[in-house]
């Protein structure tokens, strides 16, 4: 992390594929299975992210779209939202976006119903099944604390997916064969122009949250190490135990 | 200003939480604090709220909102974020609240900070701004976000990471009776239905002793002893973020900032390094015991009781003793 300006360096570091967005390409490759159609996989992110969309080409999808510009860089979750529906834009008609209910690294969750927002389109997030009526409308099981809702949606729609929605599968060789002709287009900055965006609204000036600094937290607490064989380390541990009266 | 969430006509802690905070934060704005309801028949859980300490509740009032609709009840939070034009708004997150702010949000253009662990107003050039404290990633640090131009402040807080407000009944407030303008454009996406779901495990939220893995686990033969041991200690299990990924606990057994946060009396972490997103959702347990190999993991810095070593050991030792003093 840099300690300056508080974001991630992500500049040397392998980028993967997020675990819940594996789930949203499994998701998306069922669909076109059942109901024909086609998979593109589209990303915001470095050039090493390109990997990624090779390995979605791989595993079944039809066509990768990177959205690679130095000025998206700093980026909130709103600022991503705008750059991400602006991408999607591009693609001319889609009938549902699918992406994983949060990432792994800022679990925020917050992007797919501001992306939605920008697409115009309603929004599902916590999905857990996906059932089909028919061609214009889709029926979602969505996951809250105590059971779930089951929410009726006209498409186009934005569905955020949870990993229990199902097992993802993985690339094969012949899928590996098959996708070296696929192609990755990729879209700089001019994806924003094209969506009328200005330079306010993407990158880390449009993005309405700054980090103000980083600190380190402030322990309260005095470790007492418990050392010795096992046989040791667990009579003292349980005596100790005893004696804050826990057990 | 808050969020106040009500399912079945009840509120939720969480709602409660955040209003206490916002009564905390609001000191520095006249101490009035709004919340906002949607729903039907919202009377009696207005006036809950006024109990609770909110100074005026905007209640708006729709048969259609009995169930949570994600257009709807963004379009109505935020025409009345609008009106009202609050500094700040607290918003619990729960797999509803998640899913409304972002919404609300994006609607405003204005920012949005996810699991905050602690809120502060600081005056900031000639601005007061609320400092929205959440973990840091890769590194055993603390992340202070500010929202600088753009307004309301919005941020979202776990469940059980603020402490509710006491209740006073009698209380007095204003409380404003809304309806809102919708139209049939407003529910393209419709909850036709919400199917309570029987939850068949124990929640740790009611756990006193809570055992929980992380991905050191992994070298010793799986999550296994972490069960175990929660088993022989009459707790229950639960896991880090990795362990969740490995597909060993449920996500409702997930401890960290994007997880549970859980007070136990006694929580014993085994395998974990313990970066903050983890230690955050526990740090306010009572005793905190923690075993791991690395003698220089964070962990130990947070813990009452360190044992380093190998867990594959160490463990497995400490669930026969405890065995042997509990025959049963």
């Amino acid at each position: 992390m840099n300690p300056e300006t508080g974001t991630i360096i992500r500049s040397g570091i392998p980028v993967v594929t997020n675990l819940p967005d594996r789930h949203a390409l499994e998701e998306a490759l069922r669909i076109k299975e059942q109901c024909g159609g086609s998979v593109t996989v589209l990303t915001m992110g470095p050039p090493q992210a390109r990997k990624c969309l090779e390995e979605a080409l791989a595993t079944g999808a039809d066509r990768g779209v990177l959205l690679c510009d130095p000025s998206f860089a700093g980026s909130d979750t709103l600022a991503t939202a705008r750059v991400l529906a602006a991408g999607i834009q591009t693609l001319k008609g889609c009938d549902i976006v699918l992406c994983g209910n949060e990432s792994a690294d800022g679990a925020t969750g917050q992007l797919p119903a501001q992306l939605a927002f920008f697409l115009g389109m309603p929004h599902v997030t916590y999905a857990r099944k996906i059932k089909w009526i028919d061609e214009s409308k889709v029926t979602v099981e969505r996951d809250t604390e105590a059971g779930y809702l089951k929410v009726e949606i006209r498409l186009p729609v934005v569905i955020a997916v949870l990993r229990k929605i199902n097992d993802y599968r993985l690339p094969t060789v012949m899928g590996i064969v098959e996708a070296a002709g696929r192609e990755i287009l990729e879209h700089g900055c001019a994806v924003c122009e094209g969506a009328g965006l200005s330079w306010d609204e993407i990158g880390g000036k449009g993005s309405p949250t700054k980090v103000a600094g980083v600190f380190e937290p402030a322990h309260k607490r005095k470790v007492e190490m418990i050392d010795g064989d096992p046989q040791d380390i667990a009579k003292k541990l349980i005596r100790k135990l005893h004696e804050f009266d826990v057990i | 200003m808050i969020w106040a969430e009500q399912r079945d006509y009840r509120l939720l802690d969480v709602s409660l939480e955040v209003l206490q905070k916002a009564r905390d934060l609001s000191q520095l704005y006249e101490g009035r604090v709004s919340a906002v309801l949607i729903g039907e028949n919202c009377g009696p859980l207005a006036e809950e709220l006024v109990e609770y300490g909110a100074s005026r509740v905007f209640a708006a009032e729709d048969s259609r909102l009995r169930l949570y609709q994600s257009e709807a009840y963004a379009k109505v939070l935020a025409r009345i974020l609008e009106d009202v034009k609050p500094e700040i708004v607290l918003i619990g997150g729960t797999t509803i609240g998640m899913d409304l702010a972002p919404a609300v949000a994006a609607r405003l253009r204005t920012g949005l900070t996810a699991h905050c662990v602690d809120l502060y107003v600081e005056k900031i050039g000639d601005r007061d701004q609320l400092v929205q404290v959440v973990p840091g990633w890769g590194g055993n640090m603390m992340i202070r976000i500010i929202c600088p131009e753009q307004r309301p402040q919005m941020v979202t807080v776990r469940p059980g990471v603020m402490e509710k407000g006491e209740r006073k009944p009698g209380e007095k407030g204003e409380i404003y009776f809304l309806e809102p303008e919708l139209s049939e454009d407003d529910f393209r996406a419709r909850a036709i239905e919400f199917v309570r779901e029987q939850q068949g495990e124990k929640s740790l939220d009611d756990a006193e002793i809570i055992v929980s893995g992380g991905f050191g686990l992994y070298s010793a033969g799986g999550f296994g002893l972490v069960e175990e041991l929660a088993g022989a200690l009459g707790g229950e299990f639960a896991g880090t973020r990795p362990a969740f990924d490995e597909g060993w606990i449920p996500e409702s057994r997930m401890i960290g900032q994007s997880g549970k946060t859980v007070k136990p009396k006694l929580f014993f972490s085994i395998g974990a390094s313990g970066a903050v997103h983890y230690t955050t959702g526990f740090q306010k347990s009572r005793v905190i015991v923690a075993i791991d190999k690395n003698p220089k993991a964070p962990i130990f810095s947070i813990a009452d009781l360190g044992i380093v070593g190998d867990v594959k050991k160490i463990v497995p030792v400490i669930i026969e003793k405890l065995k042997k003093d509990r025959p049963s």
